[in-house]
């Protein structure tokens, strides 16, 4: 009895052990990108995010212009009690707590002497993200106290179109799909089995191809840059993955529940309305989300059928558009980064407890 | 829909049937159309207006929804209107009509045009009106002929050096280490979270990273990737990590000296983005195993990793294939990371940002809409396995 | 149905919430007096109008169009109401520049220029002028690209508007050569120059570089003598990086175009560009090693041959402005000032000095790139803004705060506002000869592929030279 205790907690211990080791390796790059979102641009070029801990470092406690001291920088020198040759100099030589570094060459350069010390976090910042989210022009104060008027990114437009973009997005295909897996599911028409096998082929149809035909067909109707064009191309090219999950769950209902209302003298409108709807809560939910974080996170059919105005710009595209203007402003893509991921957590939060069944429909039985 | 041409009967039944498929067919196109009427005249409307950004937001995300919920009922309720039989013929149009009008719209009808395209050359077919099949059919077709190249660019695609090196890392790298790693990881996660007591709270974190743009991924990595030289700090941590055993830094990506595996380093940013689906779905698979099965293999004396292999991999076999099949459609689809990361630079091509390269910055249509249907053709096996597993179950039987 | 609609309810209400706040975002928080100053500063900016954005000296007074053509009717207000739109790569800083050099057509004619502009452009233009949904006007950086739509007939020949006589007073015969296509129906002027960057130029840390009492080399011996004496000095000379995300290597090409220049004749150059003159060639082989003398020695690249590819073009000059600088010289054209920090000075902070000659007798070559504006609608307004290109007050907003020069015959010293930008305008007049960028103008495949891919391979150290060339050859499209 003691020795299965034993045992056991050994177990716990291995599989909670194992699994916060996982966790912790996931999480590591979100927490970089977190931290440097609050750092300032230039301590984030030239220190690692981690140095936000308190570490212990080198602190500069005296620079020596080497010029003063008439060195001859091709033998030895001694400089403050060190003695070394320019070379070892330049990579810097340590004493104990002291470490002696010439910066630069030997014409401009300077002596820096350093001591071993902790080095407390400072230098956080909310700055990043106000210059991301506001559109006005904001005006930062750097830290040597120049002033410096940056031109805002404007987020929260960008928020907002992806928000009118990703919720109808969302909500319609699953909406015709559902329509179509109780259709597939439930009722009897000529053409079933082929229709559904088409669906099913094209969930793996890459949607690149669409990209000129639908384009075309769109400047026809003049959908282009409309978020009705683009709830419209979402709709299209999720139907298929959506068709197919959600057929997968409604078909797996209880054939009995159903017969029973339909010999109570439902119709199949109201049996998919009163019924399958609130039994498929699970998958609707799961699919829903899944289909929001592709929408949201979607680049490429944005950039095509919104097109570059900024009236319509979405997230992605915002954050996309500061990785190409400004090169490697970090401070602003993660606090651009952050912002993004925002909104989906907090859908994913929100439906996580639907998530319980429903994807996996057809499966489990196995 | 083809099919209501051929049949000119004499019986009543044959002439309903005939009417009953055009019917059907017009319902099927009806409602998209008529719902987008009604939604751009809303939207012609909200445009006009000068109502403050969100209030338009907002109304343009009820009336969407809305707008598409009222059609099926409103057709819904015309078709019941109509005798039983016409109701029974009609009603699952209005349920399946519409989805297969947009499916055909947006994804069959590009690719029937894309493999058409593959046949050309770097112009693709030429730009005639099509009016002139009818009016002066002889110069049409010398001209498409002249243009018409066959499979070359198919012979093409497989012996350029740059594509079969995309399609190298598409199996290699991307179904055979990518998509196993993610199904092991996300399996691994599945099961420790349920037997530990932070399940909820380690399974939200392991999902974080889908909900990163891809944009937002290559933003997250540089800061795992990224180089300084020798001497300086390094503000990558996997380069911090490897200077500080002794090593050299690498900007990982792109060190081609250790090519095709630099592959491996966006291998490990798509795992990472993955694994919360993969986990997402085993979690829920082991859930359904009856508790009462484990206890029992329990009791008679199994070890914890022969209930794993014996018990749960058996039961949730099912799952298991279903995610692996969509990770694999995934992978042979990938193109963002690598787009966003390499560029496809350093030997990093793959399929779909070769496709990219060829048809929209190269402009040679033929030989990018050839990549594309090989692209498509290469996901057939994975659409075959997964419609005879459909039709094993009893829904279609 | 209730908890799914409950879904939904969340889902509107978090829009709706999200959407009450976006607009009037309340500051968060700050622990500085910094939030205070950027309201303020905000409100301020709210009230301002948009030209405020331009540098002083952006406007060149009154514009003159061609004798009866469409800008002048566009300037007696015929098009007042209508919106040309142009597309671009340009992204801020650039964007904003060329807005301020369009601001004042805008405001004598009454036309609305709509530029949308983004990184993804190539694949963009591709895919809209396919979908016949082309912009009025494009502005292309690559005339390869250019050559591509105009053999498939998309676009409108500016020749039929603008006569031989009027393009020949603006521009040189080297820009009209370029801007002349073939299109299905015989050669075009598939469209008009408009600013360029030069690229034959090394920038240096000019204060610290003469507090170290380094002097300009005049020759490519001075300049190898020059790094030697800096590595000797224990620094290191150069800065190189090549990295760019999907383009890596392109600074590379540039590399290698210039140093053909100088080592072999502009006949051969242009062969080369038209790929007469195999990359395989002794010529193209021996420019190659000539860059590996500085690229790959010991001590001679910050960072070291591993940093070349792994350094962002842009961030790589940021050696030249550390104190002390971690290198003293930087290859590349004039657009990269606008990377520089913001606090550096021109002629105080840093300065260019001409990529000096290899061999006496091919003289001084300049290599330039510059972008080309395509028509692909045909209508007056359009034609008006095309016009109105010919001139170097379009360009107002480059001169009026650096990054590019006027393509124009036309434009003249007094319009450019920085002394340094002057000084390298003139220094481009001693240039014996000029040279279109050549990877801009060979096929994609090699120009915007293979030939980016392979200096990046044989810069790295993944393949060999003689490998590289080979495989750049085989790219070739028939």
């Amino acid at each position: 009895m003691n020795i299965g205790r034993i045992k056991r907690s050994i177990n716990a211990l291995l599989v909670n052990g194992t699994l916060i080791l996982i966790v912790l390796l996931w999480l590591i790059p979100v927490v970089g990108i977190f931290v440097s979102s609050f750092r300032q641009r230039f301590d984030i070029q030239t220190s690692p995010w981690w140095n936000v801990l308190p570490h212990r470092g080198w602190v500069m406690t005296k620079t020596i212009d080497p010029r003063e001291l008439e060195l001859d920088t091709n033998s030895p020198m001694t400089v403050e009690g060190i003695t070394a040759t320019f070379e070892e100099m330049q990579a810097g030589v340590e004493e104990g707590d002291t470490r002696l570094v010439w910066i630069g060459n030997r014409r401009i350069g300077n002596i820096q002497i350093q001591k071993k010390d902790w080095i407390m976090p400072g230098g956080l910042t909310l700055d990043n993200y106000q210059q991301v989210i506001q559109g006005k022009n904001i005006r930062i104060t750097h830290a040597d106290g120049t002033v410096q008027t940056v031109r805002g990114d404007d987020f929260s437009v960008a928020l907002l179109n992806s928000l009118t973009v990703a919720v109808p997005s969302t909500i319609i295909p699953i909406l015709i799909a559902a329509f179509a897996a109780y259709g597939f599911a439930w009722m009897r028409f000529p053409g079933r089995r082929f229709w559904f096998i088409l669906t099913v082929a094209l969930v793996v149809v890459p949607l690149q191809i669409a990209l000129v035909p639908v384009l075309r067909d769109f400047a026809g109707l003049s959908l282009n840059g409309t978020f009705l064009g683009i709830w419209m191309a979402h709709t299209g090219f999720g139907l298929p993955l959506a068709t197919y999950l959600l057929f997968n769950y409604i078909s797996q209902l209880p054939r009995e529940t159903l017969e029973a209302a339909f010999i109570d003298g439902a119709s199949h409108f109201t049996i998919f309305t009163q019924l399958i709807l609130p039994l498929s809560t699970p998958a609707l939910a799961s699919f829903a989300i899944f289909q929001f974080l592709w929408v949201w996170n979607d680049y490429l059919v944005a950039l095509i059928i919104l097109g570059p105005d900024p009236n319509v710009r979405v997230v992605t595209m915002k954050l996309a558009s500061i990785v190409g203007d400004r090169g490697q402003d970090w401070h602003l893509l993660t606090a651009g980064a952050f912002v993004s991921m925002l909104i989906p957590l907090i859908v994913f939060f929100a439906l996580q407890r639907y998530f319980v069944r429903g994807m996996l429909a057809g499966s489990v039985k196995g | 829909m083809t099919k209501f041409g051929q049949t000119v009967e004499k019986e009543q039944k044959s002439a309903g049937k005939v009417v009953a498929w055009i019917l059907r067919v017009g319902l099927a196109i009806l409602i998209p159309v008529i719902a987008f009427f009604f939604l751009y005249q809303g939207f012609l409307f909200l445009r006009a207006g000068n109502a403050p950004k969100w209030v338009i937001a907002v109304v343009a995300i009820v009336w969407g929804v809305g707008g598409v919920a009222i059609l099926y009922y409103l057709f819904n309720k015309l078709v019941e209107s109509l005798s039983p039989d016409w109701t029974e013929r009609l009603q699952p149009f209005v349920f399946v009509g519409p989805a297969i009008a947009m499916m055909i719209w947006f994804l069959a009808l590009p690719a029937v045009r894309t493999f058409y395209f593959s046949l050309f050359g770097r112009n693709g077919p030429p730009a005639l009106p099509v009016t002139m099949i009818f009016t002066n059919p002889g110069e049409y077709f010398t001209v498409v002929a002249a243009q018409f190249v066959g499979l070359s660019n198919y012979a093409a695609v497989f012996t350029d050096r740059l594509m079969l090196s995309a399609l190298r890392n598409n199996i290699i790298f991307w179904i055979g280490i990518a998509t196993p790693l993610t199904v092991i990881v996300g399996l691994l996660v599945a099961v420790l979270a349920d037997r530990s007591k932070f399940e909820r709270m380690s399974k939200s974190l392991i999902f974080m990273p889908m909900a990163i743009s891809f944009v937002g991924a290559g933003v997250i990595w540089n800061f795992i990737y990224e180089v300084n030289p020798p001497g300086t700090p390094q503000i990558g941590l996997l380069n911090a990590v490897v200077v500080a055993f002794g090593g050299q830094p690498h900007g990982w990506t792109n060190y081609t000296a250790i090519a095709p595996w630099n592959n491996l380093f966006l291998v490990i940013i798509v795992v990472w983005l993955q694994t919360g689906y993969a986990m997402v779905l085993f979690s829920a698979a082991i859930k359904g195993i009856p508790e009462e099965i484990i206890e029992a293999a329990r009791v008679d004396g199994a070890t914890e990793i022969q209930v794993f292999f014996r018990i749960m991999i058996p039961h949730i076999l099912g799952t298991i294939i279903t995610v692996t099949t969509t990770i694999i459609i995934f992978t042979l689809k990938i193109f963002d990371v690598v787009w966003v990361m390499t560029g496809g630079q350093f030997g990093t091509d793959v399929i779909a940002t070769q496709f990219y390269r060829q048809s929209f910055i190269n402009r040679n249509s033929g030989y990018g809409s050839a990549i594309a249907i090989v692209l498509l053709l290469a996901i057939t096996p994975v659409i075959l396995y997964n419609l005879r597993q459909l039709r094993e179950q009893e829904a279609f039987r | 149905m209730s908890k799914f609609s409950k879904i939904l309810g969340v889902l509107v209400l978090a829009t709706v919430i999200l959407a009450a706040c976006a607009p009037a975002t309340t500051p968060p928080p700050a622990t500085a007096a910094a939030t205070e100053a950027a309201t303020e500063a905000a409100t301020e900016a709210a009230t301002e109008a948009p030209t405020t954005d331009c540098a002083e000296g952006y406007d060149f007074g009154e514009i003159v169009g061609p004798a009866g053509g469409f800008l002048e009717k566009a300037l007696a207000g015929e098009y007042s109401g209508t919106t040309v739109t142009v597309d671009g790569t340009q992204t801020d800083p650039d964007d904003r520049k060329m807005k301020c050099g369009w601001a004042a057509f805008e405001e004598a004619t009454g036309i609305t220029v709509n530029y949308v502009g983004n990184k993804e452009f190539e694949a963009r233009i591709s895919i809209a002028v396919d979908a016949g949904q082309a912009p009025d006007i494009a502005d292309f950086p690559q005339p390869s690209l250019v050559r591509r739509f105009a053999e498939q007939g998309k676009i409108i020949d500016v020749g039929q508007f603008l006569s031989d006589d009027y393009l020949n007073q603006t521009y040189i015969p080297s820009w009209l050569e370029l801007a002349t296509m073939e299109s299905p129906d015989g050669p075009i002027v598939a469209g008009v120059f408009n600013r360029y960057s030069a690229k034959s130029l090394v920038w240096y840390p000019k204060d610290d570089f003469e507090a170290s009492g380094y002097e300009v080399p005049e020759t490519w011996d001075e300049l190898l003598a020059l790094s030697d004496q800096m590595v000797a000095d224990g620094s290191t000379p150069w800065c190189v990086g090549i990295e760019s995300q999907a383009a890596t290597g392109w600074p590379a090409t540039d590399w290698m175009e210039d140093v053909m220049l100088r080592t072999t004749s502009l006949e051969n150059y242009d062969a080369w560009v038209a790929g007469e003159l195999k990359f395989d060639s002794p010529e193209v082989k021996n420019a190659a090693e000539v860059i590996g003398e500085i690229w790959f020695k010991e001590g001679y690249v910050y960072g070291g041959r591993d940093a070349i590819v792994t350094t962002f073009f842009g961030d790589s000059p940021a050696g030249l402005f550390t104190d002390p600088p971690n290198c003293w010289l930087h290859r590349q054209a004039n657009f990269i000032t606008g990377f520089f920090p913001e606090t550096a000075k021109p002629d105080v902070d840093y300065a260019a000095f001409y990529l000096p000659p290899i061999d006496e007798q091919y003289g001084r070559p300049l290599l330039g790139a510059g972008d080309i504006y395509v028509m692909f609608n045909d209508r007056p307004e359009v034609r008006a803004l095309i016009e109105y290109f010919t001139l170097p007050n379009s360009v107002s907003g480059f001169l009026a705060e650096g990054g590019a020069f006027a393509a124009q015959k036309s434009a003249t010293p007094e319009m450019y506002s920085i002394p340094l930008e002057v000084s390298l305008a003139e220094l481009f007049g001693t240039a014996t000869s000029f040279r279109f960028d050549g990877s801009d103008l060979m096929p994609g495949e090699v120009g915007a592929g293979s030939f980016w891919k392979g200096m990046t391979d044989w810069a790295s150290g993944s393949a060999d030279l003689d490998t590289v060339l080979k495989e750049i050859d085989a790219s070739w499209p028939e």
